[in-house]
Parts: C-alpha cells; sequence; structure tokens
C-alpha cells in the first residue's frame, strides 16, 4: 500500500519534474518566471488530443507532435513578448508573461470551449504486478518511463552536447558567453524550445493520466511545476527534478490523509521551503550570481 | 589593424566615450591607460560589440565593425579578456577552454591550441578538472588570457589584467602578455596601472573622462611630466 502510493507519487511527481524543468531553465538563463509555461503545457495536451482523435495517430507520433508544437509555441512567445523586453525593467517582462498565459488560455476557450474532455489512448491498460503486493498500472510505467527518457535526454543535451554548454555558459555569465562567440539569441531560443517541449510532453502525460483536457487545465500543474522548481532551487537543472519527484510523493502521501486538501498540499511546501531555505534544496547562494 | 574615428557611446543619457579615435598596427602592445570611470572598459565592449557605438566607426584592417553582433567580431579575430576575468566559475578549467576554442570546429586545431595554452599556462594543466570558481585569482587570470587565446585571436584586447592581484603575479602576467605579442598577436591593453601598462606597450593613449588626452610612444609617456604626476603618483 505504502509502495505503491509512492510510485503513485513519482509517476505525478514525474510529471510536475518535466513542468518544472521548463520554469528552471528560462529562469535560469533569463531570470525571468515564464507564466505562460502552463499554458504551453496546456496547448501540448490539446495537440496531443487532436492528434490522437481527429488525425487517428498511434500515441507515440502525438507525443512527438504535441512537443513539437509546444516548441514553437514557446520560441514565439520568447520572440514576440520577451525578447523586445530585455532591455527594460524585470517587472516588464513578468507583465507580459501573464498577459500571454490569459490570452492563451482565453484563446483555448474560444477555440475548444471551456468543456472538459476526456483523453482517449488505444492501448491496453494492464496492471503489473511488481512483487509481491505493488501493483502498477500499465498507464503509470509508460508515464514514468517517458519521463525518465526525456529526462536522461535533456541531462546528455546538457553535459555532453556543445549546445548545452553553451547554454550552461549562456546562464553563468551571458557577457563572458558572448565573447566566446556564443549567439546568445539563439541559446535563448533553444532554451524555450526544449523548455517548452518538455511542457507539453507533461500536458499529453497528464491529459492520458487523468483522461481529461480543458482550457484551464494549466493552472494547478502550472504553479505546481513552478513550485517544484522553487523546491528544487530555481535555475538549478537536478534541483527541478527532484523538486518534481518530492512534490508528487509529498502531494500522493498527504491525499491519502487529507485528500480534500490535495490542491493546498503544494503551496503548504511553497511556504516551507521559503520559510526554511529560500534558495532551494539543490540552490546555490543567492549572492554568487553576481 | 584597428582604427578607431570618433567614437561615441552612451548609456542611457550619460555619455561614455566623447569620439575616440586610436589605432593599432599589427604587431604593436598598444595601452589606454585612466583613472577608474574614464570609459577604458566601455571603450573595448564598443570595439567588440557590447555596447554600441552611437556615432563614429571602427575598421579591423579594412572592415567595418563598428556594432557588428559580437560573434561576428570574435569570428573575425578580436577576442576580449573582460574585467574581472569573468571566467565561467561552475565549469572546470577544460570546459572554460573548450569554450574559448567554440567558434572552431576543428578537433585537432583545438587540441593544439590547448598545448599552446599550456606552454604558456602550465598551471591549468594540473588544474584542468577543477571547477574554476576555486582557482586562485591569479590562476582565474591566467584562465581568462588562455580561454581568449583559445581561438588564435589576431587581436587581444585586454581589460585590466593587474586588476586585484599581487604584485608578483602581475610582474608574471605582464611577462605572459609580453611573451603571447612576441609570437605574434596584437595586443589591445588598458589598465589603471599605468606603470606596468606604460613599461609593457609600444604605443600609449591616456584616457580621461570619455576622450583621449594624450597619444605617444609608451617610452614617452612614461617620461611625460603630467602623466607622471596624475598616473605615476609623482608629486
Ligand atoms: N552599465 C552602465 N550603466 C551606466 N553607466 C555606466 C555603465 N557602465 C559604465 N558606466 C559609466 O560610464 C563611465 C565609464 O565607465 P567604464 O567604461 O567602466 O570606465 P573604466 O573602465 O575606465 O573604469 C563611468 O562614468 C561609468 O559610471
Ligand atoms: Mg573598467
Amino acid at each position: 500500500m505504502f509502495a505503491e502510493q509512492i510510485l503513485n507519487g513519482l509517476t505525478l511527481g514525474s510529471t510536475y519534474a518535466l513542468i518544472a524543468l521548463g520554469y528552471t531553465m528560462v529562469y535560469g538563463i533569463l531570470e525571468l518566471i515564464n507564466f505562460a509555461h502552463s499554458e504551453i503545457y496546456m496547448t501540448g495536451a490539446f495537440i496531443g488530443l487532436i492528434m490522437v482523435t481527429v488525425y487517428k495517430m498511434p500515441f507515440p507520433l502525438a507525443l512527438i507532435i504535441a512537443m513539437a508544437g509546444s516548441c514553437l509555441l514557446g520560441v514565439t512567445i520568447e520572440k514576440v513578448a520577451y525578447k523586445p523586453l530585455r532591455k527594460s525593467t524585470r517587472i516588464a517582462p513578468l507583465i507580459s508573461a501573464i498577459g500571454v498565459s490569459i490570452f492563451l488560455q482565453n484563446a483555448a476557450l474560444i477555440l475548444a470551449g471551456p468543456q472538459v474532455r476526456a483523453f482517449p489512448v488505444n492501448f491496453k491498460s494492464a496492471s503489473i504486478k511488481l512483487g509481491q503486493s505493488i501493483q502498477m498500472s500499465s498507464l503509470q510505467l509508460l508515464i514514468l518511463l517517458i519521463s525518465i527518457i526525456l529526462m536522461v535526454g535533456l541531462h546528455f543535451l546538457i553535459h555532453r552536447t556543445k549546445l548545452g554548454q553553451a547554454m550552461r555558459a549562456t546562464a553563468q555569465d551571458k557577457e563572458a558567453a558572448q565573447l566566446m562567440g556564443i549567439k546568445i539569441d539563439r541559446v535563448i531560443s533553444f532554451t524555450f524550445a526544449i523548455g517548452s517541449a518538455l511542457g507539453g510532453a507533461a500536458g499529453v502525460l497528464v491529459g492520458v493520466y487523468f483522461n481529461s483536457v480543458d482550457p484551464m487545465m494549466g493552472f494547478f500543474p502550472g504553479l505546481k511545476g513552478f513550485v517544484a522548481a522553487v523546491l528544487g532551487g530555481i535555475g538549478n537543472i537536478p534541483g527541478a527534478m527532484l523538486g518534481g519527484l518530492i512534490l508528487g510523493i509529498v502531494e500522493v502521501l498527504g491525499a491519502v490523509y487529507m485528500s480534500r486538501y490535495k490542491d493546498a498540499i503544494a503551496f503548504a511546501v511553497l511556504i516551507i521551503i521559503l520559510l526554511v531555505k529560500p534558495t532551494g534544496l539543490l540552490g546555490r547562494k543567492l549572492q554568487e550570481k553576481v | 589593424m584597428l582604427r578607431l574615428e570618433n567614437v561615441t557611446a552612451h548609456y542611457g543619457t550619460i555619455q561614455a566615450l566623447k569620439g575616440v579615435s586610436i589605432n593599432v598596427n599589427e604587431g604593436e602592445i598598444v595601452t589606454v591607460i585612466g583613472a577608474n570611470g574614464a570609459g577604458k572598459t566601455t571603450l573595448l565592449k564598443t570595439i567588440c560589440g557590447l555596447v554600441s557605438a552611437t556615432s563614429g566607426k571602427v575598421y579591423f584592417y579594412d572592415m567595418d565593425i563598428t556594432n557588428l553582433p559580437t560573434s561576428d567580431i570574435v569570428a573575425a579575430g578580436i577576442v576580449m579578456v573582460p574585467e574581472g576575468r569573468r571566467i565561467f566559475p561552475r565549469m572546470t578549467v577544460l570546459e572554460n577552454l573548450q569554450l574559448g576554442g567554440y567558434l572552431n570546429r576543428n578537433k585537432s586545431e583545438t587540441k593544439a591550441n590547448m598545448e599552446r595554452v599550456f606552454e604558456l599556462f602550465p598551471i591549468l594543466k594540473d588544474r584542468l578538472h577543477q571547477i574554476a570558481g576555486t582557482l586562485s585569482g591569479g590562476e582565474q587570470q591566467m584562465l581568462a588570457i588562455g580561454r581568449a587565446l583559445m581561438s588564435r585571436p589576431k587581436l587581444l584586447l585586454l581589460d585590466e589584467p593587474s586588476m586585484g592581484l599581487a604584485p608578483k603575479i602581475v610582474l608574471s602576467i605582464f611577462d605572459i602578455i609580453r611573451q603571447i605579442n612576441r609570437e605574434g598577436t596584437t595586443i589591445l591593453l588598458v589598465e589603471q596601472n599605468a606603470h606596468m601598462a606604460l613599461s609593457t606597450a609600444h604605443k600609449a593613449y591616456v584616457l580621461e573622462t570619455g576622450r583621449i588626452l594624450m597619444e605617444d610612444t609608451a617610452e614617452k609617456l612614461l617620461h611625460n611630466e603630467q602623466v607622471r604626476k596624475a598616473y605615476l603618483g609623482e608629486a
């Protein structure tokens, strides 16, 4: 029973981790909270849904197209809403982000209507026995696996490729990165592209998991992904993964005892972390970022 | 090789450069000395495109490079070692050097360039896998210069390489600056440490509140009455 709850928590947590990565990567490079991230997540879910229901695509292909679509949306948002404000006050892009978020929610309401739609996927939902008494659905296993693959892929990209090295350099010192010949505008675009693709993937996975997609679906997971990013230390990539998993487990276990407050748990976690260790679990001291 | 014609630069309404013209010939070490706030850093940043010139021209050989993107200027062969070193503190020495060679796709060339950096700074080879932020100030300065050399620049811009370093280390850094120059790299050096700069350079300019005040051989400026009073701390 307990081990099963942990598995449930890990499954949910892995989707929070995917969302948190988008927040943390963008913050790491621009010190901007991309409030439109929750709508990128929602858009990913809708694209996946359309690909599966309208175009009858197999799930993996639908997932990839949803990621590509979210990626395009994220890059466009950066170009249109944030880049022109890069030299203005810090609050300006934040307000712009909230504007984009509201715009996308309402665009989805107009295009898709407010109703909640089912996300039917066509695969056998068997339940898998792990050991004596632990059961996991094949859907959970799939979500967990896809999340892990995406996170391992991201780790590889960031630590083993030239682009990843350029991203880390840009996050540490934009001016010095330019002096190496790095085109930082391009690196920033890539960061939005990758973060948004992960967010879109999370949207599809959660849509399938709860069999529900709607224009407002990004609100809570978006906030929780943000909490996960802060919990791990905003700007820190392994931190976002860890924060997501911990938040998922805490939420699932918490809901066993006080199910009415399920969505409040994340905020309790946020308040505690801000009081106890504002830099997050793996965060650096703030003063180090000059 | 590098020619600035009446370059001005602003931060908002503050004018940091008020029409600066300088000339750097191939093979030389040219220095610009000036007090804190004179506009030395702004001058170098304007050359490499980090600050945009509001008027005037920057020529590199015969190419107009005024306000080109920094990546193009680096690709053309101008690399700056910024004030305060600005190494990537959470990366290893090796990664810092790799980033210095970011624009070079040729692996064997990159390897050869790194070997050359190790010849100049053997200490970096010993510290290869150390996190750069944990190096001493002098080592960080060596890494910053080594990183810049990884792209084999034709013109090296140095912003106050002596800043915050012990006198002994300053001497060895300037020895290496001379050696880099002897091996064929042209150098534009800005410094508050006028004594070191003037005894190292061939030609020198004095910059004061955004204007070039004097220009002569470094040798002559070192013995100039006015310079000795204002910049060499002599009464
Ligand atoms: N980012 C900035 N914003 C506003 N003013 C600046 C900025 N950087 C430099 N300045 C101003 O420009 C002038 C020249 O500065 P700088 O080029 O850094 O001088 P130096 O390198 O000779 O000490 C100074 O008056 C300084 O206050
Ligand atoms: Mg300066």
